[in-house]
């Protein structure tokens, strides 16, 4: 069996664990779906009226009855439904995923595009000024709440130049390019401002690693322009820790950014599982999270195969 | 939008020249109103949903019998008017003829008993229907006249069906079982679209038995950060927003261009103490709390002084001057002196529970109350926690204190029959019982005569303060917040937003 067929075997064993997991961990916590809609009203309920909202609910059985009503629903490939929004639950994923994707490609490409350049530029400078100012920029990127920095631009936005982009109604890619992407551009910029400053001092000190090795001197002394050392001979091999550490992000980003879905009030998924949980909608949170778990599985299987496509001398067999 | 709105006002502007007319001729009711809220409705069954945030959208789409106006006085709604019998066991409604559906059909007396039927139906699992213990049957004799027969006189049953949770539903709905995936009330606006969590669209009732509402429609963005509301709303966005945190609220006169309304909310910040608890159980030691607890300075430190100290009773007319309720001036000294008496002069060790952001106030309140026990040798451990878990913990009633921000009602029977009868449904939460409190507030649901009701439930006010189950300390505000040129909005004590019916916008 080769590499792919194998990883790809145990994507549903990993998903078996993972609902196993989410399924009992959200109905340990103390509170259900008729607490979460009444609040403290639920006190006023009989013990008739609360069986019948458990009915209601899909809570009324053991749990590993409805464990197993679920698991069997699943296979034939129905998520349940939501309660909260009345609608099956993978359409409601379905509805929030483009912009959750869009957000995170979006933030992708605004932290590689700045973060890969700057640390190759840090890394040719070491400690010099612009190599400092550098580090010093990336620090603070880093170490900035994104809420801070979400924040800090509405309040600039709106204090000072009393313009918005519209928030709350989102408008998707393909309705409206222009109006979407200026609903995305400040939530994306907040995302990869922080993201840029990793992936800076990971190229970074990757780069320098790079920079002392035995080929690089050769190429030098070869006669290779700087230029042609650091983009062609060294960068590539630079790459693979922030291939790595894009893949981990760019996973986690699918899974929803919610302080920044929260601050620009964008319908995303993050927010979605937020409110889900909050709400006790059992079957949302449960779809979700192995809605999101696949994907990450996914992304870790794209990064295990670039790192080939960028270093020849990686065999996956041998892994 | 900016730019979008700035060409669409200045074509406004361009076309009005060329016909030579004012642009601001323009119907004060082509408008459609943009709202903003951080937290969303939970669901459309108005029977069902207790949330805050479902209500105030649903009051917009169904209508109860009968409403309360911003005095707390009962005003018609699908009713036009109502009696009780002599011996106060009936109850007779006479509806509207006006009233329709917005499905069109004619809101009848056998709407009204399907409604009422289905809310006490134990199976639905509506949230009113402690309320309507004494209903014995429902009678409707013809299309317009609705007859409620009680098994004793019940006063507060009037003010219950005031209800957004007591709304009148078309029995066809009720029969095809659509209640909560449809929604068809006899309300201002209907409801087009719903997407949850982030934006609802109301359009405007034409067949609305209480004539034109003044906008066209509402557009209800959910925008979770109340910060991102206030910013939302300097740009412009948005017209009207409804706002919770007290910081936030207060930023707003700040801005020019907009205006904060402030209404005095019916429901309560207290502390309660769980008397079943040791050394709650002693009489002393709970007085000696309410000693201690300085209460506008819990007021002034966590709202900013956006509030006003209360006793147990909210609603104006049955509220008494909180300065003359048993130590509403701090005392420490006589607290000191209660404790000793108690045999607890050295303090005790208790946990407080708080909700986390549930009111915003709440991590706030918790410790400056711990500041201030801590004087009188009271250490509280303070314990928050997320909503839900907070709830199933105050419903078990598992806590010596507990931080909390109760909702009032408009007639204290309702609001406190649940806590303070021995037969009461949240006894498990209140742990406490008197004999005395008991029988005043049976008297106060069958007293009709209302100075009466009044002297009633100041004997209940009093009494409770006195034995300090509980310590109560202030209620805050209602915030909404709107643009200046939205006008006609009534803030009012419950909350209730029903007056965007009759808001118009002058853009």
């Amino acid at each position: 069996m080769n590499y792919l067929t194998r990883r790809l075997a145990a994507f549903p064993l990993v998903l078996l664990g993972v609902s196993v997991i989410v399924f009992f961990a959200i109905r340990l916590v103390p509170g259900d779906s008729i607490t979460a809609m009444l609040g403290t009203e639920a006190g006023l309920l009989t013990p008739q009226q609360r069986d019948a909202l458990a009915v209601y609910f899909g809570i009324d059985q053991p749990w590993p009855v409805q464990y197993w009503r679920w698991l069997l629903n699943l296979f034939h490939g129905d998520l349940g439904i939501s309660a909260t929004y009345g609608k099956p639950v993978l359409e409601v994923i379905l509805q929030r995923f483009p912009l959750t994707l869009e957000l995170a490609l979006l933030s992708m490409l605004i932290a590689l595009s700045v973060g890969v350049p700057a640390g190759v530029f840090a890394a040719t400078r070491n400690e010099r000024p612009s190599d400092l100012a550098v580090r010093v920029a990336a620090m603070i990127g880093q170490s900035t709440p994104s809420f801070v920095f979400g924040l800090l631009i509405i309040y600039v936005l709106s204090a000072g130049f009393g313009v918005l982009p519209t928030m709350g109604a989102f408008t998707p890619l393909w309705e409206d390019p222009i109006r979407n992407l200026g609903q995305l551009i400040l939530p994306a910029l907040t995302l990869g401002f922080a993201f840029a400053a990793s992936v800076t001092r990971v190229s970074r000190s990757a780069m320098l690693d790079v920079l002392s090795d035995d080929y690089v001197r050769t190429a030098r002394s070869k006669g290779a322009s700087a230029r042609s050392v650091v983009w062609r001979h060294a960068l590539p091999n630079a790459l693979i820790p922030v291939v790595t550490l894009s893949g981990i992000e760019f996973g986690y980003l699918l899974g929803g950014a919610v302080i920044v879905e929260q601050i620009y009030a964008l319908p995303g998924l993050g927010r979605m599982v937020l409110e889900a949980i909050l709400q006790r909608d059992y079957a949302l949170v449960q779809g979700a999270v192995l809605f999101i778990a696949l994907n990450f599985m996914i992304v870790n299987l794209l990064v295990d195969l670039a790192y080939v496509a960028l270093d020849p001398r990686i065999r996956l067999e041998n892994q | 939008m900016i730019k979008e709105r700035t060409k669409t006002h200045f074509s406004a502007i361009a076309m009005a020249a060329m016909l030579g007319v004012s642009a601001l001729a323009a119907p004060a009711n082509a408008e459609t109103l943009r709202m903003a809220w951080a937290q969303d409705a939970t669901g459309l069954d108005p029977h069902k949903q207790a949330a805050f945030s479902s209500i105030r959208l649903l009051e917009l789409i169904y209508e109860p019998l009968v409403r309360l106006n911003a005095n707390l006085q009962i005003i018609p709604g699908i009713a036009t008017s109502w009696a009780f019998s002599p011996d106060g066991k009936e109850l007779t409604f006479k509806l509207d003829p006006k009233a329709k559906f917005q499905n069109g059909a004619a809101v009848t007396s056998a709407d009204v008993k399907a409604s009422f039927e289905r809310i006490l139906d134990e199976k639905t699992g509506a949230v009113n229907r402690a309320n309507y213990s004494s209903v014995a049957s429902i009678e409707a004799p013809d299309a317009g006249t609705v007859i409620f027969k009680l098994s004793q006189p019940d006063v507060p049953i009037l003010t219950a069906m005031t209800d957004t949770n007591s709304s009148i539903l078309p029995a066809s709905e009720i029969a095809a079982g659509t209640i909560g995936t449809t929604a068809i009330g006899s309300g201002p606006f209907k409801l087009d679209k719903w997407d949850p969590n982030s934006k609802e669209v109301l359009s405007a009732n034409k067949d609305w038995a209480g004539g034109p509402t003044g906008v066209d429609g509402i557009e209800i963005s959910v925008l979770p950060d109340e910060s991102a509301i206030l910013a939302a709303m300097r740009a412009g966005q948005v017209d009207f927003a409804l706002l919770n945190d007290p910081l936030i609220a207060t930023l707003v006169p700040r801005e020019a261009t907009l205006q904060l309304n402030r209404a005095p909310a019916l429901a309560y910040h207290v502390l309660q103490l769980n008397p079943s608890r040791k050394p709650m159980t002693e009489l002393a030691v709970r007085q000696a709390i309410s000693c201690a607890v300085d209460r506008q300075a819990v007021l002034d430190t966590a709202a900013l002084g956006e509030g006003k100290v209360t006793g147990p009773l909210t609603m104006p007319f049955f509220a008494s001057d909180p300065n003359g309720l048993f130590c509403y001036k701090r005392d420490v000294e006589k607290a000191k002196k209660l404790m000793a008496d108690a045999g607890v002069a050295d303090g005790f060790t208790a946990t407080v529970i708080a909700a986390t952001g549930e009111p915003p106030t709440a991590a706030a309140e918790a410790q400056v109350l711990q500041a201030q026990l801590a004087e009188i040798g009271i250490k509280l451990d303070i314990k928050m926690m997320e909503l839900n878990v907070y709830v199933d913990t105050w419903l078990k009633g598992d806590f010596d204190m507990a931080v909390a921000l109760n909702g009032g009602r408009p007639d204290p029977y309702t609001m406190y029959n649940r806590y303070w009868t021995k037969t009461g449904n949240l006894q498990k939460v209140s742990n406490f019982a008197d004999d005395e409190i008991d029988s005043l507030m049976q008297q106060g649901r069958a007293e009709t005569d209302a100075e009466k009701r009044k002297a009633i439930f100041n004997a209940f006010e009093t009494r409770l303060a006195e034995q300090s189950p509980w310590v109560w300390l202030y209620t805050s505000y209602g915030y909404t917040a709107q643009q200046k040129s939205v006008q006609g909005f009534v803030p009012m004590p419950t909350g209730s937003m029903f007056s965007l019916a009759k808001v118009t916008v002058q853009r």
